[in-house]
């Protein structure tokens, strides 16, 4: 599926899409000195993203050989653990997928890992790395409990607050980062990760034994939310729940929006090249906001849809790291919201597998962080695989994929581009 | 307020400054050279890590550094391989060392004590007496309570900048950090200089680590490091990728540290989940209004390549 936007008017031709990276490259002799390459960590890998999203069988290809390789990285911790290949495979497999609750089970999974995944390619588009998901899917959680467990409203009225409140949580813990980076230039790799300690203390405190919003009944927690406030289940008989729905919601709205309106390739021109957005009249202090901002709100929804959806209230350990597994699964989507319904259902397949994985083949749960890294160092290394496989000459790989190639984009391109109405 | 500025506070904010000061010099040689490192996290949890180990199965915690030491070089090298060699992307490469950092250490405690979470207490490294200097009247106290690893820190701070600021290597380093094509062309080995500063890096990285788990305390725990290797980035912005001006600001860290430490014995209504953000909350604040726009080398995150 070709994920990026095309001009009906002159569909097929290869220079007429509207592609932010080929524009921002045929700018580039003019900006690449400019003041914000500096700040720019990203342009070149969400260039190679750009390139691979209009080859399904290229995505499709290195979505396979990455997790391939990842996978294949991890063995040796199989046999360090004194476990057989087979063994662990069957019980990884067949806990996640073996079975119809299992199924459910994973898909329940991939609901938070999904939603994270989307918050962290949000970012992305737009060159910014919110490594601090984590913080705001705890925070925006915690929010969601709190309103769930405090606020008197109509059981229906009250989720859809939860969900309003989780989102304005997440958003409310990038917004620090967000003006720090518009207006300072602090990284926000470095501010966000400072923000999910404050998050992880924030939440610990609201539940403390003298917090003040622990419940009653449970350590850790906040008061249960009213019947009828949870999201409904949607398969009987398992845990899985409407926050699947919520998030194929976040799905189709992110894809609207990044590659449906001017919003949003406004963002991905600004991911592509500061100085070709800056040019071309778009505010990077208030593109860099919007879209941390927009990040962040997701991360708390994906927070608020596992409080609402699993537990019924906040737990201050609910998350087992979804928040940085998301970097993973939105990297290993290519930043497409469509390639992280894909990488979001894989780790939720690591997730739901890991229980029986350490029961049956003696592995521990940690493992999961392992992959989530393998898989992530691949992705920093796709370009190279890249380069070499198609200097290698082999068919299956378009040579328009590689960075060679793609350098020497005609400089027309911008002329023809146009902005989505 | 008489309480809490005693002489315990300032050793306490010594020890703990330190395993963020070593991460920082290793993130601003780095960084000097042209690759961002924001693995620092990960690669100091390797190193406690591998310190216990060696330790636990060697018995001398001295074995236990040089243990630390070379996991420093091999996540290092693990970073330097994928951005300097295959020129992938900084950010996400070090990202993926902090994953895999705090995944792997995470998962190898109960594969080799079987047990989740900690390991047993190992040896630590012995604090030495000085002679003169250890007998002092109340000085003397810091004094006795440092090892020759604290002061072998200390040389280290002079060292790296003195090296990168004095010398012709050092020069060269923070060339191909500023312009790696006019570097190239003055005829220095770009790639060659960024791998050494990036396995640098990762050297010190792992000896903050193994700070923390073999001279501050005496075993492993998952995720011990808490965030100090980004506390050590936020140094090295604070001081503008300098040596002395950076190496304050992880001092200040350390005092922050340590305030929230004894805060929570002496005043006891304050709620000490929340002094536990402290430096962090800190390092916000730093990096929000003392700082003015941060301006780093100017080949930061760009790959070389030879055209």
């Amino acid at each position: 599926m070709t994920m990026t936007a095309s001009d009906p008017k002159a569909a097929g031709s290869r220079q007429t899409r509207m592609d932010p990276v080929a524009m921002a490259e045929s700018l580039r002799p003019d900006t690449g000195e400019s003041a914000f390459a500096a700040q720019q960590m990203l342009p070149r890998l969400i260039g190679h993203f750009h390139r691979l999203s209009g080859h399904l069988g290229g995505q499709v290809l290195t979505f396979m050989l990455t997790i391939a390789a990842a996978l294949i990285a991890s063995v040796p911790m199989i046999w360090i653990s004194g476990s057989e290949l087979w063994l662990t495979t069957t019980a990884l497999f067949g806990g996640a997928l073996g079975s119809g609750p299992a199924i459910a089970e994973t898909l329940v999974q991939m609901i938070p890992l999904l939603i994270a995944g989307l918050a962290v390619a949000v970012a992305f588009h737009a060159s910014l790395f919110n490594i601090g998901v984590e913080g705001q899917l705890l925070f925006g959680g915690l929010v969601a409990g709190i309103v769930g467990a405090t606020v008197d409203l109509p059981p229906a009225l009250l989720m859809v607050a939860c969900l309003l409140a989780g989102m304005a949580g997440g958003a409310l813990f990038a917004l620090i980062p967000a003006l720090l980076k518009a207006y300072r230039g602090a990284h926000e790799v470095v501010t966000t990760i400072m923000m999910n300690f404050v998050a992880l203390a924030v939440s610990e405190y609201a539940v403390a034994p003298t917090g003040p919003f622990v419940a009653a009944d449970q350590p850790s927690a906040t008061e249960r939310v009213p019947a009828g406030t949870q999201l409904p289940i949607i398969w009987e008989g398992t845990r899985l729940h409407a926050g699947l729905l919520v998030a194929l919601g976040a799905v189709a709205i992110v894809l609207w929006v990044l590659y449906r309106t001017p919003l949003g390739f406004r963002m991905r021109l600004m991911g592509a090249n500061h100085g070709a957005a800056r040019a071309s009249g778009v505010s990077i202090e208030r593109m860099t906001i919007f879209a941390l901002l927009a990040s962040g709100a997701l991360g708390g929804l994906a927070g608020a849809v596992q409080v609402l959806g699993v537990y019924g209230r906040f737990y201050s350990a609910f998350s087992p790291g979804y928040g940085f597994d998301a970097i993973a699964v939105a990297l290993l989507g290519a930043l497409s919201p469509i390639g992280v319904v894909a990488s979001g259902f894989f780790f939720a397949v690591l997730h739901a597998g890991s229980v029986p994985l350490q029961a049956i083949a003696g592995i521990s749960r940690e493992m999961v962080g392992v992959v989530s890294g393998l898989v992530v160092a691949f992705v920093a290394a796709q370009p190279a695989m890249l380069r070499l496989l198609s200097s290698l000459r082999k068919p299956t790989i378009d040579d328009s994929l590689t960075e060679s190639e793609s350098e020497q984009q005609p400089a027309e391109t911008s002329a023809r581009m146009e902005m989505p109405s | 307020m008489s309480h809490l500025l005693t002489i315990s506070l300032v050793i306490s904010a010594l020890h703990l400054a330190l395993p963020i000061l070593m991460p920082m010099l290793g993130g601003l040689i780095s960084e000097r050279s042209g690759v961002m490192n924001i693995g620092l996290e990960g690669m100091m949890l390797i190193g406690a890590f591998s310190a216990v180990l060696v330790t636990y199965f060697t018995g001398n915690p001295w074995l236990g550094l040089v243990g630390a030491l070379i996991s420093g070089v091999m996540s290092g090298s693990a970073l330097a391989l994928m951005t300097v060699t295959l020129r992938g992307d900084q950010v996400v490469a070090s990202a993926a060392i902090n994953l895999i950092g705090a995944g792997l250490t995470a998962a190898l405690i109960p594969v080799i004590w079987d047990i989740d979470g900690l390991t047993p207490s190992v040896a630590k490294i012995p604090s030495v007496h000085v002679p003169f200097l250890s007998d002092l009247p109340t000085v003397g106290r810091i004094f006795r309570s440092l090892s020759l690893v604290d002061y072998a820190c200390f040389a280290l701070v002079f060292i790296v900048w003195w090296v990168l600021f004095r010398t012709d290597a050092g020069l060269r380093l923070r060339a191909c950090g500023e312009s790696a094509e006019s570097a190239d062309a003055a005829g220095i080995p770009v790639v060659r200089t960024r791998f050494f500063a990036v396995v640098m890096s990762g050297v010190f990285g792992a000896l903050g680590g193994a700070y923390l788990s073999i001279v501050t305390l005496d075993m492993f725990q998952a995720s011990m490091t808490q965030g100090r290797g980004f506390l050590a980035l936020a140094a090295m912005v604070f001081g503008k990728w300098r040596v002395w001006p950076g190496a304050f600001a992880c001092i200040a860290f350390g005092f922050a540290d340590a305030i929230a430490l004894r805060a929570q014995i002496l005043w006891r209504d304050i709620p000490h989940e929340l002094l536990i953000a402290l430096p962090y909350v800190l390092a916000l604040l730093a990096l929000a209004t003392f700082v003015g726009r941060a301006s780093g080398p100017a080949g930061v995150g760009k790959p070389f390549t030879r055209a």
